[in-house]
């Protein structure tokens, strides 16, 4: 109850703070001197030229990538070396990629329960219902028991985020998460994003969809 | 290409016909010109001629009853001399009277093979499998079994150790309570053991007469040097495989100069280091017991080669598959066990099963150093001067057997490819 009552009223608190971060690839300077400021319920979308450091911004959030100065801080929590420090950021924030990254050994259902049940430790019953609910969200719930390769590139990318979804996560990070479909597929993957913004959740997204930038 | 309407809106049509009889397989693909004809007719012919000699020789003209070799003479294949030595070259210098106890070890393990193969048991049951075909097999080998008590202490510690890790996330109180108490168990007991304040008490189990490991010969050697060689090398090789890719300098380089020395000398010299020179450094008065010895080296060879074919598999993943492991919280352990190691295993299943076929081949090396492997008592049976000059016989007798087991497991490997690739591709 005291946690809620204090998200309530830090509703204007950063989630996600980035103190003049920098990073090189090698000798080329990537990320120079970002600040960003993420409060909560906030949706930011990323654009830029290619190569100019969108996706390597939001995966330095998660640690995909590492920061080489600076700080980030996601939902008060100092990212740092600490292992600990990081699983707590990765079990905040979902992320969906590019190229879906399902695991294609596993059913779309076991690829929605996987993460709750070992990360979350949840009930696998509890996990499955969560996970079906949230299939019916993105509105594949026949597809549970097939595995991803049966599946088309934007039915892929809605169980991704669905996947992402499970742990109930405050931020969603969507790294270019439309580039890699076919144009009829974009629409139904937008959709799903759309009613997720829609629903108030903070949302970090580098896209090169300028309606869906645009119109939100 | 007449049709002019929309793709969508045309009639679907059936496929054409496929008016192929044998006939017509025939005529297209034997007899198709008239060089091609000749060809046919040739090969069919030499591979007659071939055949024909081969089946006068083995079954029109064999001897399958002669008592002794000369009877033989100036016939076809001296099958009878496989009727009069199969027992040795199936078990070896085993006590003939007893023959039946390696006959049922075999059996309980290919029972055991057999059961392990299918996909429904690779969970616990696995390991009870293993441990009551393990027992058993071993039971009727030794005859006799001695269990020291540190063994169960030592399970009982790993088994707690494991179960406390890795179950950590699924199990309940009762269940992480049982592994904790079975780890301290196991723990406090070894301590004690170790410090020589519990005595070296072990479980006798001995309801047949003892048979030392180098009474042993035939089939049983070339399975168990086999069957546990590769289970323990498959687990130490993926072990391997994972520390060569470790950020870890230490671990990384330990896993590269192992697995390069290994592969760097021939079998031969491992085993014979293991049989000659191991002893010289030992203290005197201990020893250990040379089939052990073997089955330690086989283990290490082929764990070395089973950690570069499984290190293959690893790099054949993209990296988004650690990535969506990594996003999602997974530690190492869960990333490794639940997402990385399930798909590069299967990617990895022909070069793998073409390793442990070349391992249960390379058993035979063991001869060597003095072991009786099925190779080397069908080699001995050759040795009876009754049945001097027949090693054709002896030698396609042992060459039909090996090709059965590396058959099995060539036929298994394509069944786990169809298997374990179901559903997952398009």
């Amino acid at each position: 109850m005291a946690a809620k009552a204090v998200r309530d009223l830090s509703k204007n608190a950063s989630l996600i703070e980035l103190k003049s971060v920098n990073k090189w690839f090698g000798q080329f300077h990537v990320l120079s001197d970002i600040n960003l400021d993420v409060k909560e319920g906030e949706k930011i979308v990323i654009c830029g030229p290619s190569g100019s450091g969108k996706s390597t911004l939001i995966r330095c959030i998660n640690r995909l990538e590492e920061h080489q100065a600076g700080d980030i801080i996601v939902d008060g929590v100092t990212l740092s070396n600490d292992v600990k420090n990081i699983e707590a950021i990765r079990r905040e924030v979902g992320m969906v990629f590019q190229s879906f990254n399902l695991f294609p050994h596993l059913t779309i259902l076991d690829n929605l329960t996987l993460a709750p049940i070992w990360v979350k430790k949840m009930p696998k019953k509890e996990a499955e219902e969560v996970a079906m609910a949230l299939l019916k969200r993105v509105r594949i719930p026949e597809q549970a028991l097939k595995y991803p390769g049966q599946l088309s590139g934007g039915q892929q990318q809605r169980v991704a985020i669905a996947r992402a979804l499970c742990m109930r996560p405050k931020i969603m990070l969507f790294d270019e998460p439309t580039s890699a479909l076919d144009p009829e597929m974009v629409k139904e993957v937008l959709d799903v994003m759309i009613e997720l913004a829609g629903e108030g959740m903070t949302m970090l997204c580098v896209t090169h969809e300028m309606g869906f930038a645009s119109g939100r | 290409m007449t049709d002019s309407s929309p793709v969508g809106e045309r009639p679907q049509l059936a496929p054409p016909v496929d008016d192929s009889g044998a006939l017509g397989w025939m005529r297209r693909n034997l007899f198709s010109s008239w060089l091609n004809g000749i060809t046919t007719v040739v090969l069919i012919a030499a591979i007659g001629w071939i055949l024909s000699g081969f089946l006068e020789w083995a079954v029109f003209t064999a001897n399958f009853t002669a008592s002794v070799g000369s009877e033989c003479r100036d016939q076809g294949a001296c099958w009878a001399l496989i009727r009069e030595k199969y027992r040795y070259i199936f078990f070896g210098s085993f006590p003939y009277e007893q023959h039946w106890r390696p006959l049922f070890a075999v059996i309980a393990m290919l029972a055991m093979l057999v059961l392990s193969a299918d996909r429904r048991m690779w969970n616990w049951r696995l390991l009870v499998i293993w441990g009551v075909g393990s027992f058993v097999t071993f039971l009727l080998m030794f005859g006799q079994i001695h269990i020291p008590l540190s063994l169960f202490l030592f399970v009982a510690l790993v088994v707690g150790g494991v179960g406390m890790s890795l179950r950590k996330a699924v199990a309940d109180a009762g269940e992480m309570n049982a592994y904790r108490v079975l780890a301290a168990i196991g723990f406090v007991g070894l301590a004690l053991r170790i410090a020589g304040i519990l005595p070296a008490w072990s479980l006798d189990i001995a309801p047949l007469s003892y048979v030392e490991t180098s009474l042993w010969g035939g089939i049983p050697v070339t399975m168990i040097l086999a069957t546990y060689g590769l289970a323990f090398a498959f687990p130490y090789g993926i072990l391997l495989a994972l520390g060569r890719r470790s950020n870890l300098p230490l671990i990384k380089g330990l896993c590269v100069g192992f697995i390069e020395l290994i592969r760097g000398v021939p079998l031969i010299s491992l085993l014979i280091m293991a049989s000659v020179m191991l002893p010289l450094f030992l203290p005197s008065g201990t020893t250990i017991d040379k089939f052990l010895r073997a089955q330690v080296a086989v283990i290490l060879f082929a764990g070395a080669y089973i950690a570069e074919v499984i290190r293959g598999g690893l790099q054949s993943l993209p990296k988004g598959q650690f990535e969506a492991a990594d996003a999602m919280g997974l530690n190492y352990p869960q990333k490794t066990l639940l997402i990385v190691l399930p798909q590069a295993i299967r990617v990895v299943i022909p070069p793998l099963i073409n390793t442990f076929i070349g391992f249960f081949k390379d058993t035979s090396l063991v001869l060597i150093i003095g072991i009786f492997d099925f190779l080397n008592t069908a080699n001995q049976a050759l040795v009876d001067p009754n049945w001097a000059g027949f090693p054709a016989e002896v030698y396609l007798f042992a060459a039909f057997i090996y090709f059965i087991f590396c058959y099995s497991m060539s036929r298994y490997s394509k069944y786990l490819e169809v298997e374990l690739n179901k559903g997952t591709r398009r």
